[in-house]
């Protein structure tokens, strides 16, 4: 007897967005990740790697050596990274942080200018993650990235009012970030979208945990998120951020490389950068911020054959 | 989520029924914004009992136009006269909703076929030529034969809006408890379920204080499973009541602005 396959019926779709100058299509899915016999799932989920716009100051040897020769020449090694394979290049303005070079406003955006010209793939740019000055120097970026149709983050309840107002006279996306709560996450969505900022132009990070510090929570929100935007509510039917790398490479099982009972580094880091990342591609998210350009190789990977029907 | 259907464009009020009579589209818009703005889903129109048989079929078409003239929402077509239905669904933009079949078989001969010929949605009532059943077990065995005779004209339980028929609780008490007990079994007839629905503001005909009793009724006929109804849009705590109904039963997810959301799709 042929077996009968239960289909679940939605009523809506995840929004979709379109990042950089070239038009790169995410979300709009109608069901859930990769239930392509249920409904469609027109774009596949997309990669970033992560430059820093100085030496980043914490990252484990092993992070560091595939970029050896581009550290602290963030032109160069974002070409890199889109040499490597990355979708997107996620360029971090570490250098604003006030316990770091404090930089500009006027400074860190001309390193974004600069390596917004040189690539031709979307450019996110993620400030400095102290809130009070990502609300000076994101809307200065927003400006001298005019046209690149950038996505910018992350917002948070408190800053979000100076950056979504230059987001949107400036036609950039926004990363809406909440501390791993679906209604502070629905709220501010909401908020940003009541600037007039289309929905469709946010994208929210849930603030991710890695494998093992509590991607569980991360995983139960994502989903929720995504049963609620394809039942119809809009405010929570956005593109999903996950900062995969910046949380995987904080593990110890990622960064210590003298632990043999646990294998070698090499291997196990990368594997755990990489589980982080395909558990969150089955939980609903879109956008992937990656560390190692070996992850992003294996991870991609995993979508492809997810991909098919 | 929960639909709100904005029952304010109807003849039985005076300034349509003077609207209509004047063909001055003004009140009819007014009302179709103030409801769009308030949160209603659906906007019913109804020509009331003013016009002739002959002469409602080219007001309803007419009121439909008008209507959505001025706010981008369905309407629910309410009329017993099927060439005024047939004359809203032709000139109507979308998904209409036809407003109402009884499970009497000529009338689900005629409107049946009407709604799937149109793509419409379908409110039909769990009565038939023998009048209201008292029973729940009598209005839901209403609803399976409606659900039935729906399925064969290929209309799916979603489009299918079974009204158990809220009757007044001034002069129909006992039927309170079987109204709320159908819409449990209702939802149950089928997978999916069909949808119900509700003339709300009958539950309190001609009792002082009404709009308690349409708010009472309202939760806790949502807590059974009631997904729409005929009512108020413009009364903003039975508004409210559905917007906080909807978060309590976990039908959309929690926010500080829940209530304003609400009212915006």
């Amino acid at each position: 007897m042929a077996v009968n396959i239960i289909k679940e019926r939605w009523t809506s779709k995840v929004a979709e967005s379109t990042l950089g100058p070239d038009g790169l299509k995410i979300g709009g899915e109608s069901t859930l990740p990769f239930m392509h016999f249920e409904g469609e799932m027109p774009n596949r989920p997309v990669t970033a790697l992560e430059v820093f716009d100085m030496e980043p100051a914490d990252w484990p040897e092993m992070l560091k050596a595939p970029y050896a020769d581009v550290l602290g020449d963030p032109v160069a090694w974002a070409k890199k990274v889109v040499d490597l394979g990355a979708d997107m290049v996620a360029l971090r303005l570490m250098s604003a942080h006030p316990d770091w070079k404090n930089a500009s406003a006027e400074e860190v955006a001309k390193t974004a200018k600069a390596v917004a010209d040189a690539i031709s793939v979307p450019l996110i740019v993620i400030g400095c993650g102290v809130e009070e000055k990502d609300g000076e120097i994101l809307p200065v970026v927003a400006e001298a990235l005019e046209g690149k149709k950038a996505l910018i983050g992350c917002v948070t309840q408190a800053n979000y009012k100076s950056i979504t107002a230059a987001a949107n006279g400036y036609g950039h996306n926004l990363i809406a970030s909440t501390p791993l709560d679906i209604n502070l996450c629905k709220q501010l969505n909401i908020l940003i979208s009541e600037m007039g900022l289309p929905l469709d132009r946010i994208a929210f990070d849930p603030l991710v945990g890695a494998l093992g510090y509590g991607i569980e929570y991360a995983y139960s929100i994502m989903e929720r998120a995504r049963l609620g935007a394809l039942t119809g509510d809009k405010t929570l039917a956005t593109p999903v951020v996950c900062f995969v790398g910046q949380e995987a490479w904080k593990a110890k099982e990622a960064k210590d490389p003298d632990v043999p009972e646990w294998g070698p580094q090499d291997e196990r880091a990368i594997l755990w950068e990489t589980t982080t990342a395909t558990t969150f591609a089955i939980a609903g998210g879109t956008i992937f911020i990656l560390r190692h350009p070996e992850s992003n190789k294996r991870f991609k990977a995993f979508i492809d054959e997810s991909m098919k029907a | 989520m929960f639909e709100i259907i904005g029952e304010r464009i109807n003849g039985l009020f005076i300034d349509i029924r003077e609207a209509i009579k004047n063909k001055d589209p003004k009140p009819l818009q007014d009302w179709a914004v103030k409801q769009a703005e308030a949160g209603a889903y659906w906007l019913d129109v109804n020509t009331g009992p003013v016009a002739s048989k002959e002469e409602q079929a080219e007001i309803m078409a007419w009121m439909v136009k008008v209507t959505q003239e001025a706010a981008d929402l369905p309407c629910c077509i309410d009329t017993t006269n099927w060439m005024a239905m047939e004359e809203g669904l032709k000139v109507h933009k979308g998904k209409a909703m036809i407003n109402s079949t009884t499970a009497e078989q000529a009338k689900m001969d005629a409107l049946f076929p009407m709604a799937a010929n149109y793509g419409a949605a379908i409110v039909a009532l769990t009565m038939n030529e023998k009048g209201v059943p008292k029973s729940a077990e009598d209005r839901s065995a209403l609803a399976m034969e409606l659900l039935a005779n729906a399925d064969a004209y290929g209309i799916s339980p979603i489009d299918l809006y079974i009204d158990p028929l809220v009757l007044p609780c001034n002069v129909a008490q006992e039927h309170g408890p079987e109204v709320l007990e159908a819409i449990r079994q209702i939802k149950l007839l089928s997978n999916p379920a069909p949808k119900t629905t509700c003339g709300l503001s009958n539950i309190s005909q001609k009792c002082p204080n009404r709009p308690l009793i349409n708010r009472t009724m309202l939760a806790m006929a949502m807590v059974c499973g009631m997904d729409s109804a005929v009512m108020d849009a413009c009364d903003d705590e039975l508004v409210d009541v559905a917007a906080t109904a909807s978060i309590i039963l976990n039908q959309s997810i929690y926010c500080d602005s829940y209530a304003k959301i609400f009212r915006q799709r």
